[in-house]
């Protein structure tokens, strides 16, 4: 494929092989007719962002039904990229997701994919708008497995099942792993309302894992008033419930052996 | 083309080897007499006495009768509908004639012969009538198209997803791509056809062979199946895409939504009188897309009960990440 300074430089995300290798066919054929460059290949979103650190691309052709994290997940994910690539979603037969992308004006493409219309995505992709995080949220029929944060020029994947707390701070969200901390950019509202079944708030600015809640405990607060705090597993800082969010200490708490 | 407004369910006398039919018969005799106790007596014991009397006389009969008709019962499925239905009530005569001759100096019941032969004649044809009346609500020209329609809802995904896994397939591997369309061409010749009779197991894993052939294409050293296939009863019939689908649900829950290797397992085997299926997928608890999955085995279910009444069985549980769906039905071998 050509080397042209303005080849569109592609990626491609899927998990089965012979799609991939389909994809690479049609490419080959395209590229007689446009500059384009494929910068690589990957089996899952979390390769393709290690790929993307090495070899950025213009566009990324992203299969939407992949195991562990589907390409919704992984579109969000790539958004927090330095500059983060076009997204055109490649699907066998998806129903939510072509109803919900033809409302948003998302690109994809339906396989078998026929090489005219890749060619016109293609062509068309450095004229239609960026995708936004809000968009692939609304999209998204499940929550996130994983959040990204932006660290040291990477984008690191946390799961959220290892995620302790997160907790509001100025501009950002801490999230508080067993082994570490990170910055998130997301409002701590709209994390509650994607992983309510998840989390729940002790305070204002604090969601806390359900499942890694080892006990209430009663402590003396600063002016001597006792206090209720939630002890973590795992963790020996302990946070304080507010008094608003009581009632969430005996909904919770039964549920403690 | 069949028209789906055709009755092509040719009146017939019921299976009277089958434990669900011996087991209406027995029920619905047992509430006629207890139902003809109440009309001679207007007290609790009266009831009671008059119903062990006649169910003296009326259980042998139902007995003898259900024996006779068990053995005449390959001979009953051959002949016309309306033959049979003057067999047997012409035996349930007979037979209540014999019963009551050599009964007649053990207890009383009272009425004469004729009246006997009477009741029992009337209560023959009303069960034939309702058994003729079940065999039409269980397989309407509205149930057959119901489940024909779902037999055909192969996934989509899967289609389309194979077409394309075919299409990577004709530049490097024109071969392969060959066989993988004939595969498909099988598969999808079984699943438009008029799917009614029963097949031998045989061809029903022989179809799973092709099905897996074709998903192997895609998924590659994903899929891994383990076949245990040693007591099988090649001959036992089975309705038709009563494996593939369940197949098909393993392979979309158990194995696409893991990028690890996953194994399915298909264990059959049989005892003189049963065939036992067993499949087992890995299993993750967050899977979406239940409702497929549902409709799938509600299917199957509806279709062994249409076949076997209660003698087949389908049941389903998910335990430490692996679920596991178990088909039991009768060994029904092929009639010559």
């Amino acid at each position: 494929m050509s080397n042209h300074p303005q080849a569109l430089r592609i990626a491609i995300t899927d998990d089965e092989q012979p799609a991939r290798s389909r994809l690479k066919d049609l490419l080959q054929d395209v590229s007689g007719t446009l500059p384009i460059e494929l910068v690589g290949e990957a089996e899952n979103g979390r390769e393709l962002l290690e790929l993307l650190e090495r070899e950025p691309a213009d566009v990324v052709l992203l299969d939407i039904r992949m195991p562990e994290m589907d390409g919704i997940e992984v579109a969000q994910h790539l958004q927090k990229l330095e500059d983060p690539p076009h997204v055109i979603f490649t699907t066998a037969y998806d129903d939510y997701a072509l109803k919900a992308f033809e409302l948003h004006a998302v690109d994809y493409l339906v396989k078998p994919i026929r090489l005219r219309r890749l060619h016109d995505a293609l062509v068309r992709v450095r004229s239609i708008t960026r995708l936004s995080l809000d968009v692939l949220q609304n999209i998204s029929p499940e929550p996130r497995g994983h959040l990204s944060v932006q660290e040291r020029e990477k984008v690191a994947l946390i799961p959220v099942s290892d995620i302790l707390f997160l907790r509001a701070e100025l501009k950002y969200v801490t999230i508080r792993t067993a082994q570490a901390e990170h910055l998130l950019e997301e409002s701590l509202a709209r994390l509650e309302q994607e992983f309510g079944d998840r989390f729940v708030r002790i305070h204002r600015n604090c969601l806390v894992s359900r499942e890694h809640i080892e006990a209430f405990e009663r402590e003396p607060g600063e002016s001597g008033e006792p206090r209720w705090v939630v002890r973590i597993r795992g963790l020996d800082e302990r946070l304080s419930v507010s008094r608003r969010q009581q009632h969430v200490i005996k909904a919770i708490g039964r549920n403690l052996v | 083309m069949t028209s789906i407004n055709q009755n092509r369910y040719p009146n017939a006398l019921p299976d009277f080897r089958n434990l669900g039919v011996m087991l209406r018969i027995l029920v619905i005799v047992t509430a006629m007499t207890a139902l003809a106790a109440a009309l001679k007596s207007s007290t609790l014991d009266g009831w009671f006495q008059w119903w062990i009397a006649i169910s003296a006389l009326v259980q042998p009969v139902t007995i003898l009768s259900l024996l006779v008709l068990g053995v005449a019962n390959p001979w009953l499925r051959r002949i016309d509908y309306r033959a049979g239905i003057v067999f047997v009530v012409v035996l349930q005569v007979m037979i209540t004639a014999l019963v009551t001759r050599y009964s007649w100096g053990l207890f009383d019941v009272g009425g004469t012969l004729a009246r006997h032969g009477f009741f029992s004649a009337a209560a023959a044809l009303m069960l034939i009538g309702y058994f003729h009346l079940r065999n039409r609500a269980l397989s309407p020209a509205l149930t057959e198209a119901r489940l024909q329609a779902l037999q055909a809802r192969i996934r989509p995904h899967f289609l389309f997803n194979s077409i394309n896994a075919v299409l990577s397939l004709v530049r490097s591997d024109p071969r392969r791509a060959e066989t993988a369309l004939e595969d498909l061409a099988d598969l999808f010749r079984v699943l438009m056809a008029d799917n009614r009779e029963l097949v031998p197991l045989e061809r029903e894993v022989e179809l799973c062979r092709q099905y897996l052939g074709i998903e192997q294409l895609r998924l590659g050293a994903r899929l891994q199946v383990d076949w245990r296939l040693q007591g099988m009863p090649a001959d036992a019939l089975v309705p038709p895409l009563i494996l593939q689908p369940l197949l098909e649900n393993a392979v979309y829950h158990g194995i696409e939504p893991s990028s690890e290797a996953g194994t399915v397992t298909l264990e059959i085997s049989s005892t003189r009188d049963q065939v036992r299926i067993v499949l087992r997928n890995p299993f993750r608890s967050a899977s979406r897309h239940q409702s497929g999955n549902k409709m799938a085995l509600a299917n199957i279910r509806e279709r062994l009960q249409l076949h076997f009444d209660a003698e087949a069985s389908l049941a389903t549980r998910a335990s430490d990440g692996v679920f596991e769906a178990q088909i039991v039905l009768p060994y029904v071998r092929d009639r010559e």
